[in-house]
């Protein structure tokens, strides 16, 4: 009898996990006793961290694009289709072309969504770098912003690579400094919580850095309202702040389907933080974005959960009990600049150190974005 | 199971939260959340103790309870 696994999700967790299940089973996928296929609704796969260099001209749309086909194991079938529910009873999925279709395993992947409506006047009034048409909207705004007030907020929680943020401001003080324009541009940061980042440690080298490059820190501020014909923010502390460009990183969420199949009750789905099993259904995995698990929501979490699970799976099919568990690993990069990075590696329960940026880390951050396509591979 | 006398209507468990950690798991809940809904924030973060008070305070919601639970806390909290 042949066990299906089926992947749901063509980001960074699906696509690593698809080709590390393609070298883990191998012989199993060639003899029939498994079949891996991994659904998705876009032929392409998106790398979402090459959109922060979009706004200043560093990297394009395309860059950050391959078609999944191109990426994936010829042992794994990929379906360029649409889930549209999950019965995790019955062990069956809705495809929107395919009709249903039964599994024996299944790993939801299929990350966060971006839901700038969800904030009054945000979808008009702001800005982000955090999908491809606003990565672009906002390169050609910034091409024009000679003066004023730049403004940008840390709208959603959760939201995607914490740490986008902090680079977004340290990388357009710098862009400005080098055009001669720093001295008209104002820049404000706003983050929700009392410091200027979740981690404290990053929040105190965040804060004293922005001081020293004249970047106003505004804490306890949780954008609720964007007016766009005043260019005003408020807050649901009920504080005003003016802008002329704002960029607002939009409220994120997860996905109807986990809400739907009864996996999560509010779009992110819940699961074992060590085995990234469902707590509410059997054989149902969820990793990267879409995972409910206190860490951050950020490639690196996706790629090594779908190393944890790929095993987990593997030992599944060979009968044996799996053991394989993920430890909350997580590997950021921080631009400090246009040519400095530092770099961030914890796990659940520790706090990190943030190093001095240097050059070194910030050309290691450039050569991991290109080398990024052999981790989808599932070489590196 | 917990020592408090509030039943909450959401948990998050934010023990060995890392990054963003514990309070931005608590805000994201809190905007979602109906007024008067009943959360139980778990953390292991000691700095929680201090940190979601001082928050609760700024954006009008209530502290009800703080539990030790020995390995961490329950921090109770209800949205106005």
């Amino acid at each position: 009898m042949t066990e299906h696994i089926v992947i749901v999700g063509g980001g960074t967790g699906g696509t690593v996990l698809a080709n590390r299940l393609a070298e883990t089973l191998g012989p199993e996928l060639e003899r029939g006793a498994v079949d891996v296929t991994l659904v998705s609704d876009d032929r392409n796969h998106v790398y979402k961290p090459v959109f922060l260099y979009v706004p200043f001209g560093k990297k394009t749309v395309a860059d950050a694009e391959r078609p999944l086909a191109d990426l994936v194991d010829r042992k794994i079938a990929v379906e360029i289709d649409r889930v549209e529910a999950v019965d995790t009873d019955s062990k069956r999925l809705d495809l929107r072309d395919g009709g249903p279709t039964s599994y024996d395993h299944l790993v939801l992947a299929t990350g966060a969504g971006l839901a700038p409506e969800k904030v009054p006047g945000l979808a008009e009034g702001g800005h982000h770098f955090y999908g491809p048409d606003g990565a672009e909207a906002l390169r050609d705004e910034l091409a024009t912003f000679t003066e004023g007030h730049l403004v940008l907020s840390v709208i959603g929680t959760p939201h995607m690579c914490p740490a986008a943020p902090v680079e977004f401001v340290l990388m357009a003080d710098d862009w400005f400094r080098e055009r001669g324009l720093r001295d008209d541009v104002d820049i404000t940061y706003t983050y929700p919580i009392q410091r200027a980042h979740g981690i404290q440690s990053v929040a105190d080298w965040a804060s004293e850095v922005f001081a020293e490059r004249d970047i106003r820190l505004e804490t306890f501020f949780n954008a609720d309202e964007v007016d766009p014909d005043d260019g005003v923010l408020h807050s649901m502390e009920g504080k005003e702040l003016d802008y002329d460009l704002l960029v607002g990183i939009p409220p994120h969420v997860g996905s109807d389907l986990v809400t739907a199949a009864g996996l999560g009750d509010d779009g992110w789905a819940d699961v074992d933080r060590h085995t990234l099993e469902s707590t509410h259904a059997e054989d149902v995995f969820v990793i990267g974005d879409l995972a409910d698990v206190p860490t951050s929501k950020a490639g690196s979490v996706a790629h090594y959960e779908a190393g944890t699970v790929a095993d987990r799976l593997a030992s599944r099919v060979r009968g044996q009990v799996p053991t394989a568990t993920y430890d909350g690993k997580t590997v950021c990069f921080i631009e400090s600049g246009m040519d400095e990075a530092t770099f961030l590696e914890f796990e659940y329960g520790s706090e990190p150190t943030v190093r001095a940026p240097s050059k070194p880390i910030h050309w290691a951050k450039l050569g991991y974005n290109e080398s990024y396509w052999l981790t989808a591979r599932g070489l590196l | 199971m917990n020592d408090s006398e509030y039943d909450p209507d959401v948990t998050i468990d934010s023990r060995d939260a890392t990054c963003p950690g514990p309070l931005m798991d608590l805000i994201g809940k809190v905007k979602e959340a109906e007024p008067g809904t009943v959360i139980e924030l778990q953390t292991s973060d000691s700095g929680s103790k201090s940190d979601v008070p001082e928050w609760l305070d700024e954006a009008g919601h209530d502290l009800l309870d703080t539990v030790d639970n020995g390995d961490y806390w329950s921090l109770f909290v209800r949205t106005n």
